[in-house]
């Protein structure tokens, strides 16, 4: 399970997250919509540390990192290792192929025999449908190629949670889907995700929870179906108008 | 017949196709066993320094910071021959005696180590902060990202400056000759103070450094296409 208490962050005077309360429970997805500023991917990446939170507390499957004092680098890195991030420009090595980025964080920080490595990471690439692009380097492959690189490469650290940070925001249309499909085999597994994403049909048939985010707080939370067709504050139904 | 055109006296012209012919071996011995040698172990040497510096730089402990800010200062702010003088005339006075060489393998590398850090430095803060982000976020610590993700583009991108620097380390390796180094302008200079044809013999020395300069951008354009190889 995964909770977060009374979290903010400011940068400077500015505040983006103002006291964001969250439990997500083990192979829930939950998806974070809302409008651009409202703080939904400083959330996200206050999950894996890569914005430091200015307070409160994280807990991910029992391990917890409480941010009113300063938190040592190893136990931030070690708490990284829960979660696995997906970001919105992919962010491939491209000096190494599809395999190696697959492999570059079992090896290096958790120390994995290689050939075991190499062998999930065939395993993981060809669950993303690029068991023919292994050996590719980031360079000659589409935006949808490279996330669902992206989402093996997070995946090979077998992380309690997925966190995706607007996944097929840089993408061209056409290659939405084959990385929304990648993501909703992942939640029909079972697997913990959240998500920030614009893509409201991935929301409807994927979610077990919405989450709507404006100007730092969580305004309203509820089942896919009752926030899109009932919303009950007044910011949700005017973001959801705005979509339409 | 080239040389009969200019100098009309056939004497004269066979003199100096004499000269050209005996004092072409003494100046490729001087290229090959001291300047070319001497600009390779510096540049190794002034490469290492350079990395160090560079992480230093942009270290987040401030004392590391400084150090590398003031040698980097120093050595940019005075010219290169003196700090040669310094290290071979200058540091005998308070008891170090260094030979000719490794004299010029110390001033070389330090001079190298201050220029190609910024080099470096620039490099390295051209990457990508997605590409820290991705490295943090499948667990890597600061130094594993660095050494795995950062370097190695830094290094393909550093590629053409750091070219840029060997050349000149190639030329100024030159400057050796006036702490005792027998490298290939101090031959020359030996050589033409014995028979004055100044001209012809320091001419033949230019040749000898624009061929071996030549031959480096050669290996350069190999080694750029070489690391391209995972570009689009």
């Amino acid at each position: 399970m995964i909770s977060i208490k009374n979290l903010h962050k400011r940068f400077d005077k500015l505040e983006v997250l103002k006291g964001i309360n969250l439990e997500v429970e083990k192979g829930k997805v939950v998806v974070v919509i809302g409008p651009s500023g409202s703080g939904k991917t400083t959330m996200l990446r206050c999950l894996n540390v890569l914005e430091t939170p200015s307070e409160g507390n994280i807990s991910i499957e029992g391990q917890s990192l409480d941010f009113s004092h300063t938190v040592p680098k190893k136990s931030i890195a070690a708490f990284r290792r829960l979660t696995g991030m997906v970001f919105q420009g992919y962010n491939l090595f491209p000096h190494k192929t599809a395999l190696e980025n697959v492999m570059e964080g079992p090896i290096i920080v958790k120390k994995e025999d290689k050939r075991l490595a190499e062998e999930k990471a065939r395993a993981l690439l060809n669950k993303v449908g690029l068991s023919d692009k292994v050996d590719t380097y980031p360079a000659h492959l589409s935006g949808g190629q490279q996330q669902r690189v992206g989402i093996a490469r997070a995946l090979a650290m077998e992380p309690e949670v997925m966190l995706f940070d607007e996944p097929t925001s840089a993408l061209d249309p056409e290659l939405v889907g084959e990385v929304l499909k990648v993501m909703k085999d992942l939640a029909n597994e079972g697997m913990t995700m959240i998500v920030v994403t614009h893509e409201m049909r991935f929301a409807k048939e994927a979610a077990d929870e919405v989450i709507f985010m404006d100007q730092g707080v969580i305004v309203e939370r509820g089942k896919p179906d009752s926030i899109f067709t009932n919303p009950k504050e007044e910011r949700t139904k005017r973001f959801l108008n705005m979509l339409q | 017949m080239f040389l009969n055109s200019i100098f009309p006296d056939p004497e004269h012209a066979a003199r100096l196709m004499d000269i050209a012919k005996t004092s072409l071996m003494p100046l490729l011995k001087g290229a090959i066993f001291y300047s070319i040698p001497l600009t390779i172990i510096t540049f190794i040497c002034g490469l290492f320094l350079a990395i160090l510096t560079a992480l230093a730089r942009i270290s987040h402990v401030k004392a590391l910071q400084v150090i590398a800010r003031i040698y980097i200062s120093a050595v940019r702010g005075t010219p290169l021959l003196v700090q040669l003088f310094i290290i071979f005339y200058g540091l005998p006075n308070i008891g170090v005696t260094i030979d000719p060489y490794t004299s010029a393998i110390i001033g070389f590398s330090l001079n190298v180590g201050a220029y190609a850090s910024e080099i470096i430095r620039a490099a390295i803060l051209s990457i990508p902060k997605g590409q820290w982000e991705a490295g943090y976020s499948v667990g890597m610590s600061y130094s594993q990202v660095m050494r795995r993700i950062i370097l190695p583009q830094a290094a393909k991108v550093s590629i053409p400056p750091l070219s840029n620097t060997f050349i000149s380390l190639v030329k100024d390796t030159s400057l050796a000759s006036l702490v005792l180094v027998t490298e290939m302008f101090r031959r020359a200079q030996e050589i033409a103070s014995t028979n004055y044809e100044f001209l012809l013999v320091y001419s033949e020395a230019a040749l000898l450094y624009w061929v071996i300069c030549f031959f480096l951008s050669i290996i350069q354009q190999a080694l750029e296409k070489r690391l391209d190889r995972y570009a689009s």
